[in-house]
């Protein structure tokens, strides 16, 4: 267990990284969200429930490190169609709370989001739990794991073509 | 109702080489599609794979209507409405499971699993009632193809091997990819919802036209062979089976390539335990033919759209409101082939698909722009003039023919006319 300080300080340090990626997500910053992002990164918004098992069953997205690439270079080539115009986006993240932390481990943070997407279908909310693995690669914080749990993932979704 | 045409008007609405534009927006069109169309035909229903056990049950869809897909004690597949015969509840809440019988939570009455009812509360009350009269609603015929359960609100009408005609052999295809030739529908479905007009989700399953436009931005970086199909020089062909079943032939290119398992972008030697069991399975030439020929790309009418490495099933539920529940096909017997099956799928389609969400786009963007007044029309002549027969006398084209759409259009101005 971390004492109280290093535990405040390190709930300030996840904090402002999840706001970040918040903001770079709602802004559009492909290349800087993808930074945030360690080599063996994976990406996941499961379908059809919380714990599905990603091998076997559908997932919305199951992204290794190299489709996540994949992704953002659709997306910088702008004719992606689904976000061309882009989406206009805010979310509010909150409830973020520390796991679990093991000594020179990966840090779970979870926390939970809404997303208010003005397309050119219309207006969405998505609303969401973010379980989080974070590691300090070179004194930086970075994603290795980021599991999006949709609300109504069991239902017919419009298409989620901006960074969730 | 008093709005929808008369039979001489659906020849106005539908012409050999354009269609109006209503047919894709006005509600009162959309009920009698479902009246003609949806409530009639023959319509893709699930996969006996879904229910593999006594008692399993699913719940699926026939347009709007929720049925229940059960396997009954005895090992039959039933369709039942999810209505309960009292007061018209939803006797099941839950996506699937296994049960032998349903109770409504209203008042108690309770189900067989093929759709008998077997007791009510108190049954004082209901004296000298015949409970064989009180049955779920069920979908008057279903029929299988090859574990492709299809059903059909008609009592009469023609076969499901009728209704299927020459595309039935697009799934005897299909099926072979398994070495034990069965598909499994066993990934679950991703769902997508597009508010658009389910025709033109239908209609661009096989329209070759327009990949290298809409898909021009992952094709470009994923370094992907499979623009080039649909490419001018493409010698890929469009086909329509007759009956609105459609079909995208790409096996003409793959034979010029000449390489097992070149149409799923990978090859035999990354896919050992695959190979050694198709040619197990079918012997060493045919599993080859086989595995260079490819997968289908074939468009059941009017919901079952096989698309090589994935299954999409369309879902109407309002004239501007339409569900893609979409799966990745897997093979029985074929476990390598079916994990790279899984991720291909998983990567191209649902609501992030890389591909599907901008074919997503363009059904919503076509939607709101058919609303405009004029032209009226919607031009479908491309390649009219160079249409052509196939050696077993289907219409074939150009891959970027809109000779699918033709002739989706054809059987469909045959169905609304008929009543």
């Amino acid at each position: 267990m971390l004492s109280r300080e290093s535990s405040a300080t390190l709930i300030s340090a996840v904090t402002a990284f999840i706001y970040k990626e918040a903001r770079l997500q709602d802004e559009h910053a492909y290349e800087a969200w993808e930074a945030l992002w360690t080599d063996d990164g994976v990406y996941w918004v499961p379908a059809n429930g919380d714990d599905i098992d990603p091998e076997k069953e559908m997932s919305i997205i199951y992204d290794n490190r190299s489709r996540i690439s994949l992704r953002i270079k659709q997306l910088l080539t702008g004719k992606r169609h689904t976000q061309t115009p882009q989406s206009r986006l805010r979310r509010l993240v909150s409830n973020i709370e520390l796991l679990d932390q093991q000594p020179g481990g990966d840090i779970s943070v979870a926390s939970n989001s809404m997303v208010f997407e003005s397309s050119l279908r219309d207006d969405t909310i998505w609303a969401a739990r973010n379980e989080y693995r974070l590691r300090y690669v070179d004194g930086e914080l970075k994603m290795a794991y980021k599991k999006v749990i949709l609300v109504n993932n069991e239902k017919a979704l419009f298409t989620l073509s901006f960074l969730i | 109702m008093n709005v929808v045409p008369r039979a001489s008007q659906w020849d106005e609405l539908i012409r050999p080489d354009r269609v109006h534009g209503s047919l894709y927006s006005d509600p009162a069109i959309f009920e009698a599609e479902l009246q003609n169309i949806w409530y009639r035909t023959w319509v893709y229903v699930g996969h006996e794979s879904e229910v593999p056990n006594a008692n399993d049950y699913v719940v699926k869809s026939i347009g709007p209507q929720s049925v229940i897909m059960t396997r009954d004690e005895q090992g039959k597949v039933n369709l039942l409405l999810n209505r309960c015969s009292h007061r018209g509840n939803q006797v099941c809440s839950y996506d699937k499971g296994n049960a032998r019988s349903f109770t409504c939570p209203f008042h108690s009455w309770t189900f067989a699993n093929d759709g008998r009812l077997v007791g009510y509360a108190f049954p004082d009350g209901y004296e000298g009632q015949d409970k064989s009269k009180l049955a779920l609603g069920r979908v008057a015929r279903v029929q299988s193809y090859r574990g492709f359960v299809f059903g059909s609100f008609a009592a009469e009408g023609p076969t499901l091997e009728e209704h299927l005609g020459g595309a039935a052999e697009t799934i005897d295809r299909l099926v072979r990819f398994s070495p034990e030739g069965e598909v499994e529908v066993t990934a679950g479905f991703l769902k997508h919802r597009v508010k658009a007009n389910w025709k033109f989700i239908l209609e661009n399953e096989c329209d070759g036209y327009h990949p290298a436009f809409v898909h021009s931005s992952i094709f470009g970086v994923a370094d992907s062979a499979i623009g080039k199909l649909y490419g001018g020089a493409s010698t890929a062909v469009t086909r329509d089976y007759g009956n609105g079943h459609t079909e995208i032939d790409l096996r003409p290119e793959f034979r010029k390539r000449d390489a097992p398992m070149s149409w799923f972008g990978t090859t035999e030697e990354r896919l050992p335990d695959y190979t050694a069991r198709m040619k197990a399975a079918h012997g060493d030439q045919k599993a080859r033919e086989i595995m260079i020929d490819g997968t289908p790309h074939v468009m059941i009418f009017p919901n079952l759209f096989i698309a090589e490495i994935q299954m999409f099933v369309i879902q109407p539920l309002a004239v501007d409101d339409s569900v893609q529940h979409v799966t990745a096909l897997q093979f029985k017997g074929a476990p390598d082939m079916n994990r790279r099956l899984r991720q291909q799928t998983m990567g191209s389609v649902g609501p992030a698909g890389l591909l599907l969400a901008d074919d997503s786009e363009m059904y919503e963007r076509c939607h709101r722009g058919v609303l405009a007044r004029n032209p009226e029309w919607i031009f479908l002549g491309r390649g009219e003039k160079r249409e052509r027969q196939d050696g077993l006398g289907f219409k074939i084209g150009h891959v970027t023919d809109e000779i699918p759409s033709r002739g989706i259009w054809r059987h469909y101005h045959s169905l609304m006319e008929a009543v």
